[in-house]
């Protein structure tokens, strides 16, 4: 499967564990990828906050370059890369005017991009979509067992007004079914779409640094060894506060903050080296030091007291065997 | 029956008859040019007298065509008013009365039609013109029908054992005559029987319903059939042939005492997914309830051992009757019945509130939804009426009980569930009342209409429960604040204070939507109805009719025709009943003879019309390769008329004459009034195919 591929610029910076991480396994599953040549910014979260149509036409850029060099399949790993993106081309599908707006700003650089040509999808919802957790599954070799870990989501990925909606935009269960499927043991993580704080880290300190004790709060409370994410922004947050968190709030979090496509790669057999391990404020080796290579005991099922009550039947949650 | 094809127009004497409705049709529609012109430029179609009056419907309207029928000799008679829904059988009725075939008159709606959809006076006055051209030309083909006369078994067929159908039931059996009562559950008595108390009164809801079951099991008139589903449905009104499936209990009824042994002695719990709604036990053996109607257990097959692997057999071990009770060799019954008219009282399904995977429910243990709740409370529930978390010890010292779970929101479900105000109020009352906990109530609107029952909310705010404003965004237990942890948070925006709040409780209640049952859609083309888009059974005329449905013989009663209250319920149950009753006595019933025929030298035996009839009254002889329509079964819909692809069913009313006919006299004028060139007359009789 060949798709194009937007970094973004995390993915070049802070981010490049998440860059080399997936390189390393898109090839596992089949995924071909080919960069996008002369891409730009997306502009974040904050131009389109400022200047509407600037910023759409910054991302109408991309979108124009893509159906130029008929990389009609996108890919961007970064959620807010994902999300600008496929906003503009939806916004620009539903809004003749905004798209006759945009493609006069293009036609300054011999540019023009027709709303629907091109579909930018996230990482995550391609491997969900086109790879499939069974051919995931078929490529785990050391599944994680004993590692007990929290999925985050983040805010973005799985905003209910894009129709690309695959997963529910309330309480999302496919990241908790990929890291299932990779053996290792998933806690329920009611924050999962919860805000990380975004760049408010930069506006108000304050307000970030509360929004990230609550979702590393909730993690610990939850007894997760690690935070699994797939937005650079989240782990970037979650990883590069946590000390500033535990300062400001007299709390001693030591979560490691890792991307599924590295936890991927752990279970594909693939050397850490590859996968961009060591670039971490939280260190995540004594965490990954638990994976053990035996699956664990089936959880004893807590005999309920003689009072107890029933609870209420769940559809079963295991996405395949590791 | 079958219209003979013809091919010249028919002679008549027409008279045309416009109303002003007050000032509903006169208003917009010139009707005194229109009856002017009717009079002067139909005359070569056959008209001979045109009026307009204030209120033809009225008695001196209605006697007006009379005398014209008597003095001038009307062979035929053309009303332009209302919608036909309305006054169709009042002018046809004139018709009878001064001697004229009923099925002679047409009318013409030039209010629904006309004046209350447009506004340009002479637009709207060309259209009735050109509407009541077609009326005319029509007409002239109409031939005097007879209505088709049935005889009505009194016996009735009652679909549904709950409180709806329960009360339908006895007052059919109290009037006289006998009732088969169909229960898919092993016992009869519905939602209601899982209930512990009902509002506003606060009487328990086993009281006031049990003497009603023991009555139906009793009665003498009914015929109850418990743990069975009706499978087919033939034959129509006054004359249905149904198929019930009696399955298998493995009792036998005949020589079972109901003594309980079985049930005690059997070695196999399951949890009770029906009654108990999963908050309680139950054997594999097992009666519904202590007060079941009928007291006879039944054996779930999938969870006995015996049926999983071949041994145990300690229900008929111990049981004490002689011959033993429990035959493991009993199988399923076909039972054919014949009655006269069936009432569909099916109920409804709980909202599965795993649908909103934010509140909760199934993850958080001391999440409940509002039928486990009812089983909590219940003396005879699962925890002796204590309220309880769901360690079945601790008490709650607050609760929060969220409204409209699954009700009012455009992802689920955008209707109203009627009863979920009351019935959390009377849950915060309940726990109030057993607990002394804090309640705190989160809804978007507070709905309590009808007698009483703002009267208990007055009451309900007195005893100091809380009232937030608000639909709740998530029930997490994703501590944040001192004071949250080993809680579950309730997060909401209260609308009144304009905040966002995190209220900490030990227990939550959701209070989901009713739905339609999951069958509904399938029940209701088994009998020949149809459901609305949210899946509720269509009632005729939703304010006047509200009980019956657009199949003869048909009629629905309680929450299986929408969300409703127990009185509400009750009441569609006797008005069902009443309906039937009142056909009963009729003893035959004249049908419109609005039908479908098929001509059979026409038929080609293709049954292209065979599935498509909605009301299942089309069904293909063998024996002769043609298709045939029951004429007591049609509802003269024209679903078969127009699939044909030979021309070979023919509707009366809705002949191709007839049709064609009227389409010609539409065409007579442009929009601005104007004669356009007539056209010459259609090859009416032989339809384009051939």
């Amino acid at each position: 499967m060949k798709y194009g591929y937007y970094p973004g610029c995390s993915l070049e910076r802070n981010a490049i564990a998440y860059h080399e991480s997936a390189m390393a396994v898109a090839p596992l599953l089949g995924i071909e990828f080919k960069e996008l040549e002369d891409w730009n910014c997306c502009g974040a979260t904050e131009y389109i906050s400022l200047y509407a149509l600037p910023a759409y036409a910054l991302m109408g850029r991309n979108l124009a370059l893509a159906a130029q060099q008929q990389l009609n399949r996108m890919v961007a790993p970064c959620s807010a890369c994902f999300i600008n993106l496929a906003k503009t081309d939806k916004y620009m599908a539903d809004d003749p005017r905004l798209a006759r707006l945009v493609n006069e700003a293009l036609a300054a650089g011999g540019l023009h991009y027709k709303p629907g040509s091109v579909r930018v999808r996230h990482l995550f919802q391609v491997i969900v979509e086109d790879v499939g957790f069974e051919a995931v599954a078929a490529r785990v070799v050391k599944p994680l067992y004993n590692l007990r870990v929290a999925p985050y989501y983040g805010c973005l990925i799985v905003r209910p007004t894009l129709q690309q909606l695959f997963d529910d935009p309330e309480y999302p269960t496919s990241l908790d079914r990929l890291l299932r499927v990779l053996g290792a043991k998933v806690v329920d993580f009611p924050v999962k779409t919860h805000c990380c704080g975004g760049h408010m880290t930069q506006i108000s300190e304050e307000t970030a640094l509360e929004l990230i004790r609550r979702l590393l709060k909730n993690a610990a409370d939850y007894q997760a060894d690690m935070i699994v994410t797939l937005c650079p922004m989240c782990q970037l947050n979650l990883d590069g506060y946590q000390e500033e968190v535990n300062k400001r709030f007299g709390t001693h979090y030591r979560l490691p903050v890792l991307y599924f496509t590295q936890l991927m790669g752990l279970a594909f057999g693939l050397p850490p080296n590859v996968l961009g391990f060591g670039k971490e404020f939280i260190d995540p080796t004594p965490a990954l030091a638990k994976i053990g290579a035996e699956p664990p005991a089936p959880e004893k099922r807590e005999h309920p007291s003689k009072e107890a009550l029933p609870m209420p039947a769940m559809p079963r949650q295991d996405g395949g065997k590791p | 029956m079958s219209t003979a094809p013809l091919s010249r127009k028919p002679q008549a004497r027409i008279g045309v008859y416009v109303c002003h409705c007050g000032s509903n049709i006169a208003g917009v529609v010139d009707v005194k040019e229109v009856a002017r012109w009717a009079g002067h430029e139909l005359a070569d179609e056959g008209v001979v007298i045109a009026r307009d009056y204030q209120f033809m419907c009225s008695n001196l309207g209605q006697e007006l065509i009379e005398a014209d029928i008597k003095e001038q000799g009307l062979t035929r008679v053309v009303v332009a008013a209302c919608s036909p829904h309305l006054h169709e059988a009042t002018f046809r009725h004139a018709c009878q009365r001064a001697g004229l075939n009923p099925y002679l008159c047409e009318m013409v709606s030039i209010r629904e039609q006309v004046s209350w959809v447009h506004t340009d006076r002479e637009q709207a006055t060309a259209k009735a013109k050109a509407l009541i051209a077609g009326g005319v030309e029509r007409v002239a083909w109409h031939e005097p029908l007879e209505p088709l006369i049935v005889p009505i078994n009194p016996t009735t067929l009652v679909v549904g054992g709950g409180i709806a159908g329960i009360q339908a039931a006895l007052e059919i059996a109290d009037s006289g005559y006998p009732v088969i009562l169909v229960e898919r559950e092993p016992s009869i008595g519905g939602h209601m029987a899982q209930f512990d108390k009902t509002f506003p009164t606060l009487d328990c809801a086993a009281c006031i319903l049990t003497p009603k079951m023991v009555a139906v099991g009793s009665h003498p008139n009914i015929t109850l059939l418990t743990y069975s589903e009706v499978e087919r449905v033939d034959g129509y009104v006054g004359s249905f042939q149904v198929t019930i499936r009696k399955k298998a209990r493995y009792v036998n009824t005949e020589t079972c005492t109901g003594c309980g042994l079985c049930i005690e002695k059997c070695p196999v719990r399951v949890v009770d997914e029906v009654f108990e709604a999963g908050l309680g036990y139950r054997k594999a053996i097992y009666r519904p309830f202590p007060q079941a109607v009928p007291k006879y257990p039944v054996i779930d097959t999938v969870h006995c051992t015996y049926f999983q692997r071949g041994k145990c057999k300690a229900c008929q071990i111990f049981c004490p009757t002689q011959p033993k009770s429990i035959n493991f060799e009993q199988k399923d019954e076909l039972i054919q019945v014949e009655v006269g008219n069936i009432i569909l009282a099916t109920g409804y399904d709980l909202f599965d509130c795993r649908r909103i995977p934010q509140y909760g429910y199934g993850r958080l243990a001391n999440v409940y939804t509002s039928l486990e709740f009812e089983r909590l409370c219940n003396a005879a529930g699962p925890t002796g009426g204590e309220v309880v978390l769901r360690d079945g010890v601790t008490r709650p010292k607050t609760v929060g009980i969220i409204h409209c779970v699954g009700s009012r929101d455009s992802k689920y479900n955008s209707y109203c569930s009627v009863i979920c105000c009351m019935q959390s109020l009377k849950f915060a009352h309940l726990v109030k009342e057993r607990t002394g906990a804090e309640v705190y109530n989160f809804y978007i609107d507070m709905r309590t209409p009808f007698k009483d029952y703002d009267e208990f909310y007055q009451k309900v705010l007195a005893e100091g429960v809380h009232f937030v404003r608000g639909r709740v965004a998530e029930v997490t237990d994703a501590a944040r604040h001192p004071g949250e942890e080993g809680k579950i948070i309730i997060q909401v925006e209260d609308t009144l204070i304009g905040r966002q709040r995190r209220i900490p409780v030990d227990m939550v209640i959701l209070s989901a939507a009713l739905e339609p049952r999951r069958d509904a859609q399938e029940v209701a083309h088994k009998f020949g109805i149809a459901c609305s888009t949210n899946g509720w059974f269509i009632e005729k005329h939703p304010k006047l009719d509200p009980v019956a449905t657009m199949t003869e013989g048909i009629f629905i009663a309680g929450c299986a025709q929408g969300p409703k209250d127990i009185p509400a319920t009750v009441a569609q149950g006797a008005a069902a009943a009443a309906r039937v009753i009142g056909r009963i006595h009729q003893t035959h019933l004249a049908l419109e003879p609005v039908r479908a025929s098929v001509i059979a030298e026409r038929c080609s035996g293709c049954r292209i019309c065979n599935n498509l009839c909605p009301f299942n009254a089309i069904s293909f002889r063998e024996d002769l390769g043609v298709t045939e329509i029951n004429p007591a079964l049609c509802q003269g819909c024209g679903t078969c008329v127009a699939a044909c692809p030979a021309g070979a069913i023919t509707g009366t009313q809705f002949s191709n004459e007839q049709v064609f006919a009227q389409i010609e006299g539409l065409l007579m004028l442009d929009f601005s009034g104007k004669p356009v060139r007539r056209l010459e007359p259609l090859a009416a009789a032989e339809p384009a195919f051939f």
